[in-house]
């Protein structure tokens, strides 16, 4: 019997050694939920400045003409996407630490390279359209861009990272068939998604191990 | 049939080589940091471990320096990825037969 359990235990040690080496684990659950909070608190912020006082459900008809808006709507973007990197840095920085791995090491450079190349593409591509005025396709890009990125970078980390990928183009087609639903289906994209993934993942794998 | 303990790897019985093995079936190359990393076993372990898949060629090695430090990495042979797929074999048939 204890030559039975030896050979599972063989088994258990390959694929455990086999994941490591491949997947980047440190990636941290509860910092997908802030970074899904902030994009929300980012959307309410949108919402304040383009709908207020019609509620954010209804279909938009005009677009946004005024520039000070726009100037405005992409810094609380950029404050939104600053705020969720650093904080997924952090968390994952003491997740890695309590997995005793380094957060520099080649599993989380393979992950972050293959996020970055579809995510650079799409945001030169997104300065271009606002640049140009096609303001209908800022938030389908966005989302579009970021599922392509996530499944990109899914080889490299746990499996959920690919689910995320394929909700956010979903979403990202819906946001270009109806682009007057842009702005609430970013919040869901963005934010509701973050908050889901994150918990399923910090349930999955944080929690249980509690490393 | 033939006895799937004949068929077990002597030198892949032992666990550090044995994971050794399944890095580098995983990954194109791997280098010795990341190896000790992932393994979480002393340097004099690692090493003495490496060599002997050396010596048995199952894996190559490859030195060179990156912004003038050393950097070993390792990488399979065909003949130690056909000795790992054979032990894999036997261990699952192992666990058959005792199920």
């Amino acid at each position: 019997m204890t030559e039975h359990r030896d050979y599972r235990q063989d088994l258990a040690s390959i694929r455990l050694a086999m994941e490591r080496s491949v997947k980047f684990l440190s990636l941290s659950g509860l910092s997908g939920v802030l970074a899904g909070l902030y994009a929300l608190a980012g959307a309410a912020l949108a919402w304040r400045t383009i709908y207020f006082p019609h509620p954010p459900y209804g279909y938009r008809q005009h677009y946004i003409n005024d520039h000070q808006v726009l100037v405005k709507l992409i810094i609380v973007a950029a404050i939104v996407l600053l705020l969720s990197l650093a904080t997924g840095y952090y968390m994952s920085q003491r997740k890695a630490k309590k997995l005793g791995v380094s957060i520099w090491n080649k599993t989380s450079r393979d992950f972050l390279g293959n996020l970055f190349i579809p995510l650079i593409s799409g945001g030169l591509f997104i300065i271009i359209i606002i640049y140009r005025g096609y303001f209908a396709l800022i938030a389908p890009a966005c989302l579009i861009f970021y599922g392509l990125a996530l499944i990109n970078a899914s080889l490299y980390s746990v499996r959920e990272i690919r689910y995320l990928g394929f909700s956010e183009i979903f979403l990202g087609i819906l946001a270009a068939l109806w682009p007057g639903y842009g702005l609430i289906l970013w919040s869901v994209g963005f934010g509701l998604l973050h908050i889901i993934y994150g918990l399923r993942m910090y349930y999955r794998y944080d929690r249980e191990k509690s490393i | 049939m033939k006895n799937p303990f004949e068929q077990l790897d002597r030198i892949l019985e032992h666990r550090v080589r044995l994971q050794i093995m399944s890095v580098l079936v995983a990954n194109e190359t791997y280098d010795f940091n990341s190896l000790k990393e992932v393994l979480q076993v002393t340097d004099g372990n690692l090493a003495a471990n490496l060599k002997t898949l050396e010596k048995e060629k199952y894996i190559i090695v490859m030195k060179s320096f990156i912004n003038r430090k050393p950097n070993t990495r390792y990488k399979v042979t065909e003949k130690g990825r056909s000795a790992f797929k054979k032990h894999l074999t036997a261990l699952e048939e192992l666990i058959r037969m005792q199920r």
